[in-house]
């Protein structure tokens, strides 16, 4: 189904595009039988029997952007690295999938570990490096294991280790759980917790590419990059860019979550829209009107049904004022409160703030009181101007981005919603009935005073 | 390029024409030009505009952590079009580089609000309880939450609160409400004295600076790894699970940019606005340290560090910042004293009580008796090793011109004539010589008889920070490596006392290979060390305990021609090396002027008024022979400084030869074991109370004003008045006379004094059942100038005894067991450490609680002691042994 025709014009009109998840219905989809028997390892073969540089050439010219969130060209980025020196550099694969509503790295990594191992080969040959990392969220033990198990499986297949498939190219492979942090998805907090210390970004310059891991060059790629990698030298770029639009090519996965009827991955060309998406997820849940969604995960500010039809890539979501991010559509419909959600959100950006700087550390730490404050019914109409200071004053303030996207749902909502603060404030509490919005019968918390007495 | 095109007369950066490796930028429409690498920040400050800052040091890394710098920055884009960066930028972590247009607060409303932002965030878990804290008055987030922050808060939601205060020592707590987190304090720990005590613990606005923790950081203490520098006190426990010591904690109080560490002792002691502060030097040890001294209402409060970036930095040790309570202890002297002696018919002499005596009365006894003493026999003088240069002159002119000898000497520890010979070859008036900044930026040091850190502690720091930060390789010839070697990265050189002169001969003779083991396994650090001293610029550190090793000077000098490497003398005290320089030693005149050469005596004669040959010139005894010719009655009289009997190799015989004297005069601050013994007690004054000048190591010339006033006298003044009552003039009534002086002498240009080449003696040999004696003095321990210090006495190291496996499984003893060391004198009992060291050597703290291998023992380092288990600990592993 993959392999079809793709219609001259762009963007392309197939509504799904099932590579990276083509091979998840497949029995035992996680074994490596299984991944070769839907034609894995291609692309490791037809990388192999190229230059390195001709690698990095063809992943270049597909224009694949980081899926991670942040959307920088993958060729580019390996191109940053230095020259060889003779020393390691290192590829280290950010599997560290914490944000709000983003979940597609994990089913990926469940179903199909093997397409991340290939890209890590891939783009380690590319790159010249002979020592990979892949550091998965800590919580998901059960993903570990399965990596873990995947990596064991390439070994023995003579896919990792010494002369890997006898092109004299060697490759380590190391998968590392992490702690349970969200800072640590952030590259260099990331680099310093492989290196067994505090998890807290790192001062850049000098960036990973120049002194990254144990200080030495290193290329940090989101898991869906480096699993896009093979199908790229696989079947060329220009199939890659056949995909997507000009300058957000290809496909990605889609997770779409929430008050959807059939939540869940949807491989899609870059530049699809959510109408189109709802459609294939079959709607919205019983039939409500959507209310607000995020494009990317919590971090970019949320969208209402405006945006049905805003196009899915980098550009068109950043025009419309929010980031593509990560993908991962959260869908709410009009039962839900915003102020209980962003009030939720902002709790977790408090919860996970790393605590190196002071934006980050203490806003957070303030927003979820006045938020538990208005969501409580005990706010003040000065409260909402005190919240949108205070993310103005986190916002390029802060030491990496988790700052500046602990502001996004609150000024976002503030601006789309300002009106049902405004009632929570006169109201005297939350006019919505939270077990409404729920999936499950909800029994909601006593509405007692909501004081934060420090932090948990 | 947008810079201002109009060059500034008055700023002195656009006088020069700018080096290529200067970056030209403006900074709030003023041009600066700074070195490549300079952080806006630091730029900033040279034109005199200060952006509000925590996290920022400039002797620290840049963190970037607290955000309260942020300017608005634009920067020239490859084309040259200058582009404003889309966020506010931390200035003290951005390279200026060249066309960068940054504004601050000053200019910018983007970077006023920006700082006002972060400042109200800070404020927002931060205590309002500054009356009652410690730094509310001196307070860097006090200040700028005036100058940068609101008026008013918005926070009407609730405060994060701990527990307080965590003692992290005895000497330091710590409030962590107040803390805002800028990690100051734990990137001086790990950076500059790497002792890594303190760090950060969990995340978000439950983030503390916490101590270690096994329920939070998740490890456990490391098994087997006992490294022995315990402290005496209780102490919470550093990064590796040992309780914390360090020599340098003190620091992190002071760089602390609120009152979250506070010292004990200064704790809800005062309001800063109350004191007054006097800009002095450490009297604590030789390396001249810059110090601030706090005092209200004629009471030292407290001690800080003096930003001094030649010397010291901004460092200084705990001793430099706590020990200060000794100047004004209850055992004081305020007044004279004079002791009467009451003949009996039989014609013996028994000396009576000290009493109280007018200064008239005191100086007519003492001038009198030291007259008689003087044409007796002959009056010696010991001034001990802490004293300023206008004291020491004062010493050294006294004992030439009023007793009319040459028996004079400070070292009031093991010393030898080769010593004296070395230190008139190769140190007097020789000036400034190897300074802070050369050692730090040396390929390679070298230590013989030194420790650093125990004994010059900003030395160590210095040493580490080379060694850290530009490639310096640290070699130590002791006998195993201490936690401050394996801190600057040092390399050891194995020696037992008494063979450091074989190493350094190797060092000079280029050897390669020392034994079979080390050709094995390539590891050679004789050759390492060898091949690094002959870098241009290496450095060799020579400590004054070599003087206790017959050779070790002779062939320190033959190392240091052999490899062209430079050469400093470390000494201990703050007054050593000014009294080599000004003549109290036997063989050396004011100057470096020895006593032998005719012409250096005329000289000084000339200054003094003498006739040519009215000095004398019998070179003069030294201190153990001043002691000899006391206590057999050829000497008949002493004069005594800052002097210590325990601190002698020979306490007991030395309390013995005073008490034979004729008369004993001691000019002291406090009453000690000399002023028991003295016939007449002058009080002097402390350094706190006095103007002076140390020389400190480097030879650089540390002068320091009295912080208290204060009707003591300092020494030169007494013996001034004491010369006068014995009717000789000796015009050092002033610091400023005495300078004059010193000026008229000038430095001796004449010969030197030809090299020592004392040979070493054969080691003892080592019986079963005994050790040869390894022992220095840690920076903490028994020393009267700790008196009164409980806050600080709690983080000396515990006194413990190390030896290596085989020593102490020679003797039967565990690690962790009590071992006697004993010699006829007597014993001293303590905890063994088993340690990775020579064989056959035992060390222990010269002068700690309970180790006073001087004073109990009667021994030296060198000399072989007995060892046994001790009763206790071999009983307890009989019973044990008996239950397997």
């Amino acid at each position: 189904m993959s392999e079809q025709s793709v219609a001259a014009g762009r963007p392309s009109h197939d509504p799904l595009t099932p590579v990276l998840s083509d091979t998840w219905d497949a029995d035992r989809s996680w074994t490596l039988q299984a991944y070769r028997d839907h034609g894995g390892y291609a692309g490791l073969r037809a990388a192999l029997a190229q230059e390195p540089a001709d690698v990095v050439a063809t992943v270049k010219a597909s224009g694949l952007r980081g899926r991670g969130g942040a959307g920088f060209p993958t060729g580019m980025k390996w191109g940053f690295l230095p020259p060889p020196d003779g020393g390691p550099r290192y590829l280290v694969v950010n599997a560290d999938e914490s944000e709000p509503g983003t979940c597609k790295d994990i089913p990926l990594m469940m179903a199909s570990p093997q397409a991340l191992i290939e890209g890590v080969a891939i783009t380690s040959y590319a790159i010249g490096c002979h020592h990979a990392f892949i550091y998965v969220r800590g919580e998901v033990l059960h993903v570990y294991r399965r990596l873990l198990r995947a990596v064991e499986e390439a070994y023995a297949a003579g896919l990792l280790g010494k002369d890997v498939q006898g092109s004299g190219f060697d490759l380590e492979v190391t998968v590392h759980a992490g702690a349970g942090a969200y800072i640590c998805g952030e590259e260099t907090a990331l680099l310093d917790s492989l290196e067994g210390l505090r998890g807290q970004p790192r001062l850049k310059p000098p960036f990973p590419a120049v002194a990254g891991l144990y200080a030495r060059p290193t290329v940090v790629n989101n898991v869906e990059s480096i699993a896009s990698v093979p199908s790229i030298v696989a079947r060329g770029a220009d199939w890659f860019t056949s995909m997507g639009t000009e300058r957000s090519a290809g496909y990605g996965l889609f997770s779409l979550s929430g008050h959807v009827t059939r939540p869940g991955q949807y491989e899609a060309p870059l530049g699809t829209t959510l109408r189109e998406l709802l459609d294939l997820a079959g709607g919205m849940r019983g039939g409500k009107a959507l209310k607000f969604w995020t494009p990317g995960g919590s971090s970019t500010p949320i969208f209402t049904d405006a945006h049905l039809d805003t196009p899915l890539d980098y550009e068109s979501v950043a025009k419309a004022g929010s980031m593509l991010g990560t993908r991962a559509l959260q869908i709410f419909d009009e039962t839900t409160c915003v102020v209980r959600a962003v009030s939720r959100w902002t709790d977790f950006y408090a919860h996970e703030s790393c605590g190196k700087c002071t934006p980050c550390r203490e806003g957070t730490y303030w927003m979820k009181q006045v938020l538990a404050r208005i969501e409580g019914g005990q706010g003040t109409e000065a409260d909402l101007d005190l919240l949108l200071d205070t993310c103005d004053n986190i916002l390029g303030r802060a030491f990496c981005a988790l700052g500046d996207g602990a502001t996004s749902p609150v000024t976002s909502s503030i601006e789309l919603f300002r009106a049902e603060y405004e009632a929570h404030i006169t109201g005297g509490g939350c006019p919505f009935d939270p077990a409404a919005a729920a999936l499950f019968d909800y029994t909601s918390r006593p509405s007692s005073r909501v004081l934060t007495a420090g932090v948990h | 390029m947008t810079t201002t095109p109009v060059k500034k007369a008055s700023g002195d950066a656009a006088v020069p024409p700018a080096p290529a490796d200067q970056v030209t930028f403006t900074i709030d429409d003023i041009e600066v030009a700074v070195p490549k690498g300079t952080l806006v920040i630091r730029a900033a400050e040279q034109i005199g505009i200060q952006i509000p800052r925590f996290c920022d040091h400039p002797l620290l890394a840049p963190a970037g952590a607290c955000r309260q710098c942020l300017v608005e920055v634009s920067a020239p884009d490859r084309e040259g079009n200058v582009r404003p960066m889309p966020k506010p930028q931390a200035s003290c972590t951005l390279e200026a580089t060249p066309g960068m247009v940054v504004k601050t607060q000053r200019t910018s409303h983007v970077a006023d609000k920006a700082q006002h932002g972060i400042m109200e965030l800070l404020l927002v878990n931060h205590p309002l309880d500054c009356p009652v804290c410690d730094k509310g008055g001196e307070c860097p987030l006090q200040n700028q939450a005036m100058s940068n922050g609101r008026a008013t808060s918005r926070f009407v939601d609730v405060k994060r609160t701990f527990p307080k205060p965590i003692s992290v020592s005895t000497a330091i707590l710590l409030d962590r409400e107040r803390c805002i987190l800028c990690q100051r304090c734990t990137r001086f720990s790990r950076e500059i004295a790497g002792d890594v005590f303190i760090d950060l613990q969990k995340r978000g606005a439950a983030q503390q600076i916490g101590r270690f923790d096994e329920a939070v950081l998740d490890f456990a203490p490391p098994a087997g790894q006992e490294p022995g520098d315990r402290p005496v006190g209780l102490a919470l426990e550093d990064e590796s699970g040992q309780p914390f010591a360090s020599y340098f904690s003190g620091n992190t109080v002071q760089i602390c940019p609120v009152g979250a560490l506070t010292g004990s002792a200064y704790r809800f002691r005062s309001r800063p606005f109350d004191l007054v502060s006097t800009p002095s030097v450490a009297e604590h040890d030789a390396c001249g340290s810059a110090i601030r001294v706090d005092h209200r209402r004629g009471v030292v409060l407290r001690r800080l560090a003096g930003d001094d970036p030649v010397v010291n930095e901004e460092w200084i040790t705990d001793k430099d910042r706590f020990a200060f309570s000794w100047q004004s202890a209850p055992d004081r002297l305020t007044h004279p004293l004079v002791r009467d002696r009451e003949v009996s018919a039989d014609g013996t002499v028994t000396r009576g009580e000290l009493r109280s005596a007018s200064w008239a009365e005191a100086l007519e006894i003492a001038g009198d008796a030291l007259a008689r003493a003087r044409d007796a026999g002959g009056v010696g003088v010991l001034p001990g090793g802490r004293l300023t240069v206008e004291d020491a002159y004062a010493y050294a002119k006294f004992a030439r011109v009023v007793l009319r000898t040459n028996d004079v000497d400070h070292r009031a520890r093991a010393h030898s004539a080769e010593e004296a010979d070395f230190l008139a070859h190769a140190v007097a008036g020789s000036g400034v010589g190897v300074t802070f900044t050369e050692l730090e930026h040396a390929p390679a040091v070298l230590l013989v008889g030194l420790e650093a850190e125990e004994e010059a502690g900003v030395t160590f720091l210095r040493l580490r920070k080379g060694a850290l930060q530009h490639g310096l390789r640290v070699f130590s010839v002791a006998p195993f490596a201490s936690r401050g070697l394996e801190r600057a990265q040092g390399t050891l050189l194995p020696a037992a006392p008494g063979t450091e002169a074989e190493w350094l001969d190797g060092i000079a003779s280029g050897d390669r290979i020392r034994t079979l083991a080390e050709a094995s396994t390539g590891d050679d650090p004789l050759a390492a060390a060898s091949d690094a001293l002959r870098e241009p610029g290496a450095v060799v550190l020579v400590g004054e305990r070599l003087a206790a090793v017959p050779g070790a000077y002779s062939a320190v000098l033959r190392a240091v021609d052999a490899t062209g490497a430079r050469l400093a003398w470390v000494p201990r005290r703050a007054g050593e090396r000014g009294g080599v320089e000004v003549g109290t030693l036997p063989g050396l005149l004011p100057g470096g002027r020895p006593v032998a050469d005719v012409a250096a005596r005329a000289d000084v004669a000339a200054v003094w008024g003498l006739d040519d040959d009215g000095l004398p010139a019998a070179p003069g005894r030294d201190t153990d022979e001043i002691l000899d010719a006391l206590s057999v009655g050829h000497l008949r009289g002493l004069v005594a400084g800052g002097l210590e009997l325990d601190d002698l190799p020979d306490p007991v015989h030395a309390r013995r030869a005073l008490e034979a004297a004729d008369v004993v005069v001691s000019l002291e601050v406090r009453r000690s074991a000399v002023t028991g013994l003295a016939d007449v007690v002058l009080p002097v004054a402390p350094p706190v109370e006095k103007a002076g000048t140390f020389w400190n190591w480097e030879g650089r010339v540390r002068p320091f004003r009295a912080a208290l006033d204060s009707t003591a006298m300092a020494d030169h003044r007494v013996l001034d008045a004491l010369a006068d009552a014995a009717g000789v003039p000796l015009g050092t009534a002033t610091p400023e006379a005495v300078a004059a002086e010193l000026g008229r002498l000038g430095s001796w240009e004449g010969a030197r004094v030809a090299p020592p080449e004392a040979v070493s003696t054969d080691l003892p040999a080592v019986e079963p059942g005994t050790a040869v004696l390894a022992s220095w003095r840690l920076l903490l321990d028994d020393a009267r100038g700790q008196d009164g210090e409980r806050y600080l006495a709690g983080t000396a190291k515990r006194p413990v005894a190390r030896m290596s496996a085989t020593t102490a499984a020679a003797v039967d003893v565990f690690d962790g067991e009590s071992v006697r060391i004993s010699t006829d004198r007597g014993d001293v009992v303590l905890p063994v450490v088993v340690t990775d060291m020579v064989d056959h050597v035992v060390w222990l703290p010269q002068r700690s609680a309970g180790s006073q291998v001087h004073a109990t023992l009667g021994a030296r380092p060198g000399d072989v002691v007995r060892l046994a288990a001790a009763d206790a600990a071999a009983d307890a592993r009989t019973v044990g042994g008996e239950d397997a």
